[in-house]
């Protein structure tokens, strides 16, 4: 079946999540939907604030610009916008447009009759972002916590926050964040490759299928996880990543306030040991 | 009850494994880690990131074990000088000799409660004899806190509404005949390569748990090594040309410094540069005082001590038991919380 063909029974209405029938429709050959209103609205009301914020701070060198958080002093509570407040509402803007791309992604597995996959993927994304500026503020009792948006400040925030914590390597769940990253990107590099192999066998060659690429990994390690295993492989890899990055930064602080190469004091301190 | 099924138990394999590993995992954590809520200090402007965090239950037992002692009354100062009352008075000889025997039970408490007098004086019939080491090494120990007092007020006394905080034997003493937080000179490693672990790579006490230094003392509170090695420049430009080595020493130090004073990094820097002392807190200027007062205090007091002291103070290679910061502060950023125990002894500020 030709693709526009399909394209043509696929675009029909129904399988939305909530608004009926309201925003059902493609602007070109985008799905617009409830959420992507939504989607649409808070990216750029947020995107509006960071501009304007930015201006309020009055540096527009772009690497510079900061928009930080409030002092922890308000707690839980809203700061005025110029100390913080505008933190705040971006904050909300950014959520509500990242969930709205998720809820959107749905309506469309919904249309196709496909699986979540894509969004479930997505959703451990977003859990990294709301995990440092939403679960950790919110164990540690203020919205202080967050990390402020600016693209050199960000940095210096995430190199500060390590710091408190003497040296952030030994934090377990860091480990495996950073395993899993540098493993998904083997991975992603191995399965690039491979079917790139495989579909430019040289000249005059044939091109091959999912037998030879099989095979090739059989010859060189023993085991092929299979075509469609390797993309269980790295939805794996690339959600594991993602959950560790954001179980490591909330243990620190909410649940350890020491030194992480300290935490390793229960090895030391097994009965184990002559 | 037909419809019950357990479907869960047919999960695949890995999931399974995956499943007892997290069971596993999630258990060890609880035994760990430490539950909210969390006490936290800002201490820079917002969204920089730099804070103390403290766990109020670990932190209520530091608080408990570093609280000072009382004084035993108010300062005598009534009686002719103790240099002319006793024999042998060759350090607080002006000191009125009411105050001077008022020190000399204080002293007890704060250094031998349990040995009393006769841990540095033969007998108590014989206070001026100086046959004991003890007594030959508290004499020196007097002169090293009359010279904190004086010439390091821009690390004992560095800030605070109560003005001088000063020390007495019991900043360090803490009722202990000697300090718990003594150090001494590691021995060198085999010299060829089987066995030398190049002083780090295990497990370092010293260094906060890290596998850095496991002697991080030795260069820079007995020498005087550049404990600077970052550079001051974005890209590397030639203004540090520090080793990789020299990096694991300076942080081996610092984890020793933090875990001392029961901080973090950001006590004393901004991260983004290290180097640079415009963004760093005025705590660190306190700091680059007090690493230039240990270096001067085991230089000139402790290791002239080495051939007083008995072979069993002595460390593995036969040196003097030494300082550093947890020798006063004792995991806490003020010894006893910035306690001023001086203001009672004003004979130990002059």
């Amino acid at each position: 079946m030709a693709l526009l063909s399909f394209e043509k029974k696929y675009r029909v209405r129904g399988g939305t999540l909530i608004g009926g029938d309201l925003f059902d429709f493609w602007v070109g050959p985008f799905f617009v939907g409830f959420f992507g209103v939504t989607a649409a609205l808070f990216a750029v009301l947020g995107t509006a604030l960071i501009f304007y914020a930015a201006v309020q701070n009055g540096d527009y060198n772009v690497w510079r610009i900061n928009i930080a958080p409030p002092d922890i002093s308000y707690g839980l509570k809203f700061a005025p916008l110029a100390l913080g407040g505008y933190w705040q509402l971006i904050t909300i803007c950014a959520i509500g447009a990242f969930v709205s791309w998720a809820l959107r992604q749905v309506e469309i597995c919904r249309k196709l009759g496909i699986g979540y996959h894509v969004p479930f993927a997505f959703s451990f994304a977003i859990f990294a972002y709301v995990a440092l500026v939403v679960i950790r503020p919110v164990l540690l009792g203020a919205w202080g916590f967050g990390f402020p948006y600016g693209i050199l400040s960000h940095l210096d925030w995430v190199s500060n926050t390590g710091y408190q914590f003497l040296h952030f390597h030994y934090n377990p769940a860091h480990m495996l964040g950073v395993t899993f990253f540098f493993t998904n990107a083997l991975a992603l590099a191995l399965h690039g490759s491979l079917i790139l192999s495989a579909a430019n066998p040289g000249k005059g060659e044939p091109v091959k299928l999912a037998e030879h690429e099989g095979v090739f990994f059989r010859d060189i390690v023993g085991y092929s996880v299979g075509t469609l295993g390797i993309h269980r492989v790295g939805v794996f890899l690339a959600v594991s990543a993602a959950f560790w990055s954001a179980v490591c930064i909330v243990l620190s602080g909410p649940f350890w306030t020491r030194g992480w190469p300290e935490w390793w004091g229960w090895w030391y301190n097994l009965p184990i040991w002559g | 009850m037909s419809n019950f099924n357990f479907k869960l138990f047919y999960l695949p394999v890995p999931v399974r494994i995956a499943a007892v590993l997290a069971a596993v995992v999630g258990v060890g954590l609880l035994f760990t880690l430490e539950a909210p809520p969390v006490d936290v200090v800002q201490r820079g402007f917002r969204g920089l990131g730099l804070f103390q965090n403290y766990h109020p239950a670990t932190f209520a037992k530091t608080v408990a074990e570093n609280q000072p002692i009382a004084a035993i009354g108010s300062p005598l100062m009534v009686g002719g000088p103790a240099g002319k009352v006793y024999k042998n008075v060759q350090v607080l000889k002006d000191v009125p000799v009411a105050e001077f025997t008022r020190l000399m039970a204080s002293i007890t408490t704060w250094v031998a409660p349990e040995q009393g007098c006769t841990y540095c004086h033969v007998d108590t019939s014989n206070l001026a004899s100086d046959d004991l080491y003890t007594k030959r090494v508290s004499r020196r120990m007097i002169q090293m806190v009359l010279d904190i007092n004086t010439n390091y007020k821009t690390h004992v006394a560095a800030s605070g509404p109560t003005g001088a905080t000063g020390v007495t034997c019991y900043t360090c003493h803490r009722g202990n005949p000697v300090p718990k937080n003594i150090w001494f000179t590691e021995p060198k490693g085999p010299a060829h390569a089987l066995g030398n672990t190049s002083g780090r790579n295990l497990p370092s006490r010293a260094a906060g748990l890290t596998s850095l230094e496991t002697d991080p003392f030795t260069p820079y509170f007995l020498g005087a090594d550049d404990i600077r090695i970052t550079p001051s420049t974005a890209l590397p430009e030639g203004t540090s040309t520090a080793s990789f080595k020299a990096t694991y020493w300076t942080y081996g130090v610092m984890m020793y410094m933090s875990e001392a004073l029961g901080v973090n990094c950001t006590y004393c820097h901004n991260t983004r540069q290290f180097s640079d002392w415009s963004q760093s807190s005025p705590q660190r200027a306190t700091a680059w005082y007090g690493i230039r007062m240990v270096r001067h205090l085991n230089n000139d007091y402790l290791v002239p001590l080495q051939s007083t002291f008995p072979p069993n103070r002595l460390g593995p290679t036969g040196d003097s038991p030494k300082i550093a910061c947890a020798t006063c502060h004792n995991g806490v950023y003020k010894p006893l919380f910035g306690a001023n125990m001086v203001q009672t002894y004003p004979e130990l500020t002059k």
